[in-house]
């Protein structure tokens, strides 16, 4: 069953705020094994004009993988999760995410396509703080493969 | 140090690099991005779905590749826009040599505002695993 492409449009309630935490930054430039100083030394990052350490450009992935978690079981669309594959992601950023930030994320689904016997479902999630300072629009792409 | 925009030019090189991808790599990356999709860690599932192999994180390659732009940028924090397509897997053997992808990148536009986009190519054994792999710097 091809997912209804009037569900485009439709936006999740944010999630709870995320704490960004200096650790966790470090932990996500190790496991990409990025030695960068400005993503672990405080004195670096502040050396290139950012208030503390700032996370890598996919970091923010973390936040919005997880709240997809809305769209991905709304029982609505009836996704099978086991179907899905990522077809396309791009992050687009206000600032750089830095320690100390506290973010929720809006998730959006912007269209919903069908194609060759899969439906592409592309979401917007937008990163805010919760002192509304918008940091970034991360949009996903994912594509679930038809049966048979 | 972030390269001054008079010295950028449609065509300038962005210094490539070959990273290695290991089982254990993807291990780190699961637990540090959240994403425990088995097929990124158990290779009887990724072949009893019709997987070669244990395939590496989207989103890891993706990761990789945003490399070879934030060492350009110098500052990381420049990077404002980066995006991919995700065109082929990259299967992971269970060896200690792992998986290679090369990735190199070249100035495609020139923006208003001293801003510049850099496309990336990525390929593992000789075949593009990123399609449309484009990165803007602020300079």
């Amino acid at each position: 069953m091809p997912i209804d492409p009037s569900y485009a449009g439709r936006t999740y309630p944010p999630t709870e705020p995320y704490e960004v935490g200096i650790e966790k930054i470090r932990e996500f430039a190790d496991a990409i094994g990025d030695p960068n100083p400005a993503y672990r030394d405080r004195e670096a990052a502040k050396a290139l004009g950012h208030p503390d350490v700032i996370a890598p450009p996919t970091f923010a992935f973390v936040l919005t993988f997880r709240a997809s978690r809305a769209l991905v079981d709304d029982p609505e669309l009836g996704i099978d999760y086991s179907r899905v594959v990522h077809g396309e992601q791009r992050f687009e950023h206000t600032r750089p995410i830095r320690a100390g930030d506290a973010l929720t994320v809006t998730v959006t689904l912007e269209t919903v396509r069908s194609a060759g016997g899969h439906d592409m479902l592309t979401s917007r999630s937008d990163v805010v703080t919760v002192e509304g300072e918008h940091v970034a629009a991360v949009r996903s792409t994912l594509v679930v493969r038809g049966e048979g | 140090m972030a390269p001054s925009p008079d010295e950028v030019e449609v065509g300038t090189t962005v210094p490539g690099q070959t990273f290695t991808i290991r089982r254990a790599d993807l291990v780190r990356y699961a637990g540090a991005s959240g994403d425990f999709n088995v097929i990124h860690w158990n290779e009887r599932v990724a072949k009893s779905v019709g997987l070669p192999d244990v395939i590496a994180h989207g989103m890891y390659t993706m990761a990789l590749a945003a490399r070879v732009v934030t060492d350009w940028a110098g500052d990381p924090g420049r990077v404002v826009d980066y995006g991919v397509r995700f065109t082929r897997p990259v299967p992971v053997p269970d060896d200690d040599r792992g998986a290679e992808v090369e990735v190199t990148g070249v100035v495609g536009a020139v923006l208003d505002g001293d801003r510049v986009r850099v496309d990336l190519t990525a390929t593992h054994a000789g075949q593009k695993v990123l399609g449309r792999a484009q990165a803007v710097v602020q300079l």
